[in-house]
């Protein structure tokens, strides 16, 4: 038999059985849908976290002043604390590791940001230029923090595209003098709004120079440096290099930690792909329990179309010709279901993303085409006891004996 | 030319042991006209299954164009039907979903002759038959009649050497019967060899050979020269 004549022979008798036809595809719809959906929840999840991260930059390895010490042992009891990181020990490791190409040491604080009459608590961060570019800021108006000795402060600051707002409405920003503390410093620079970044919202904080920021807040550590490792150089072994500095530089111990984001994402990633194939695999599920649904169609049809059967082997139809009539029943039908169910999961996918735009939802191709595959696979399987009952029915039972 | 020998068939039926088919011998050469005749349960239908290869006897040998039937597996004896027998039923056995050209392609398409060889060939038949007007009604448009004739035309557009008609006329008033049995005949008359089910005398004696059956056996096998 011809495929051209197989399809269209049983997409007749599938049209014949409308009642029946419906119920499959409802059925192997919902089920391919279902994985549609929910694996594009899996993969929007992985999206929202994994953007969530990535204003931490490529290639960005991050020094935090103590450790967590995994390994047990006794505690100090003198109450030493542990050892700050300071501006000096930063430029030493800028001098001696090698594959580091910019250095943003990190203060962090809290103070009254003011202009004229206007008056905003702000988020206070002492950086260098380095800085934006590993957290992908960019910068609006103005320019960003000068390029300056570690060691040296100016009064400039880059502000928040929000602070701005608060204090200078829609008025020009650049080269007003704002005032935090007791210091005064030049508005240089204002960032692009680049929406929440991590739980901290630096719309509303205030740039300024890392030498600065350490008078303003009295502080000689640093809340933590990140660094960018030059291309054609291994992350690890900048890691390593660090870590070894550091301890020499802090007595022969290694009291700060050192991560790099990228690490860290990779852990997130791949928790997170775990996550969307255990979703995908129950809505497997369902797809496999419509098989047994497409079982007790299939066998509903052979047992109605007995007679039908017998006419097919009285004009010569060898069994494998008659099991492939139902298989392919099967196969059509459960087809049409996942392209409808797949069709109507794009549609509710869709629309989860004009709902919560933030969420990057989509369903990755791979469960597109394997939900395909299981829904015609398990249709196949399920079918095949029916068909095979088919096939063998003996013509003339087939026919009905008189 | 078909050749029985020793046929044996028996049924269960609740208690009882039925020999539908009790020991039968028969030779039929090519061309022959004949009829089967006898009461309800005389085993004429299960005879003609039987050499329709429909069914398995318990026991005899049967022998078609010179092959031995019960060496053969189900896919041999599908074949078998599909390249030498065709069949008529009294129910037609018509699939209500195709047209009348469709049932009587099903043969062709089902064996894998291309759209294009076939339509031919189909085109002839319904013509032969006179239902070329009728080619695209489904069967529930039709009278018993034509869905008789599409029935007829489905059987032989493989050329079989065979025709196997269980009461063609069965279901059909007296002037559609005189027409498929006419039908039936000058396919005869071109060299098929027609053996017609019926407990019907006035079509049965039509037949120049006519068996007579009672309980599974064969009580009368004679032949009239004069007959059509």
């Amino acid at each position: 038999m011809r495929l051209l004549d197989l399809l269209r022979f049983t997409l007749l008798a599938l049209r014949r059985q409308r009642f029946r036809s419906s119920m499959l595809l409802t059925a192997v719809g919902l089920g391919v849908s279902a994985v549609v959906v929910l694996t594009a929840l899996g993969e929007g999840a992985r999206g929202y976290v994994l953007g969530e991260f990535a204003f931490l930059g490529k290639d960005t390895v991050v020094i935090i002043p103590g450790r967590k010490e995994t390994t047990g042992g006794m505690p100090p009891i003198t109450g030493v604390a542990a050892h700050d990181i300071t501006l000096q020990e930063v430029e030493v490791l800028a001098r001696s590791v090698p594959g580091i190409t910019a250095l943003a040491p990190m203060v962090l604080g809290n103070g009254p940001v003011s202009y004229k009459s206007r008056e905003r608590d702000s988020i206070v961060v002492g950086t260098t230029a380095a800085f934006f570019p590993i957290r992908q800021l960019e910068i609006a108006q103005g320019t960003a923090l000068p390029e300056l000795a570690l060691g040296e402060g100016k009064q400039v600051a880059v502000i928040g595209q929000k602070l701005k707002q608060e204090l200078f409405d829609n008025g020009r920003a650049i080269g007003q003098w704002i005032r935090l503390r007791d210091y005064r410093f030049r508005v240089v620079g204002v960032l692009a709004s680049s929406g929440d970044s991590f739980g901290a919202d630096l719309s509303e904080a205030i740039f300024i120079p890392v030498a600065s920021a350490q008078a303003v807040f009295n502080v000689h550590g640093l809340f933590r440096v990140s660094l960018r490792v030059k291309e054609n150089y291994q992350v690890e072994v900048v890691k390593k290099a660090l870590a070894k500095q550091m301890q020499a530089l802090h007595n022969g111990e290694l009291d700060v930690t050192i991560v790099s984001p990228d690490a860290m994402l990779s852990t997130f990633d791949s928790i997170l792909r775990v996550m969307t194939l255990a979703v995908a695999g129950i809505g497997a599920i369902s797809l496999v329990v419509s098989g047994i649904l497409v079982m007790n169609v299939t066998l509903m049809s052979v047992k109605q179309r007995t007679a039908e059967i017998g006419l097919l082997k009285a004009v010569g139809a060898p069994a494998s010709q008659v099991r492939t009539l139902f298989l392919t029943e099967a196969a059509l039908i459960a087809a049409a279901g996942a392209v409808l169910g797949i069709l109507v999961g794009r549609l509710l996918v869709f629309a989860g993303t004009q709902f919560y735009p933030s969420v990057p939802f989509a369903t990755p191709s791979w469960a597109l085409w394997s939900s395909l595959g299981l829904a015609v696979g398990t249709a196949l399987l399920f079918a095949w006891l029916p068909a095979q009952q088919a096939a063998n029915l003996e013509p003339v039972d087939a026919l009905g004996r008189k | 030319m078909i050749e029985v020998i020793g046929i044996n068939k028996t049924f269960i039926l609740g208690d009882s042991k039925v020999h539908a088919l009790d020991n039968i011998n028969l030779r039929i050469e090519q061309g022959e006209y004949l009829s089967v005749m006898g009461p309800s349960g005389s085993g004429k239908s299960t005879l003609l299954n039987m050499l329709g290869l429909l069914d398995r006897p318990d026991s005899g040998r049967y022998m078609l164009n010179g092959v031995d039937t019960q060496s053969l597996d189900e896919n041999e004896r599908a074949r078998l039907r599909r390249d030498q027998i065709g069949f008529v039923f009294q129910s037609y056995h018509l699939i209500s979903r195709l047209t009348a050209r469709e049932n009587v392609e099903l043969p062709l398409m089902l064996s894998g002759i291309a759209a294009k060889k076939r339509r031919a060939k189909v085109e002839e038949i319904l013509e032969k038959l006179g239902i070329a007007r009728r080619a695209h009604h489904l069967p529930n448009q039709l009278s018993g009649g034509e869905r008789q004739r599409v029935a007829i035309g489905r059987s032989i557009v493989l050329q079989p050497a065979i025709l196997l008609a269980d009461e063609p006329t069965g279901n059909l008033d007296s002037r559609s019967g005189a027409e498929v049995t006419e039908i039936l005949e000058n396919l005869n008359r071109e060299g098929i060899t027609l053996m017609v089910v019926t407990h019907d005398n006035s079509m049965g004696d039509r037949a120049r050979r006519r068996i007579r059956m009672v309980d599974g056996a064969v009580t009368s096998d004679q032949t009239d020269e004069r007959a059509a």
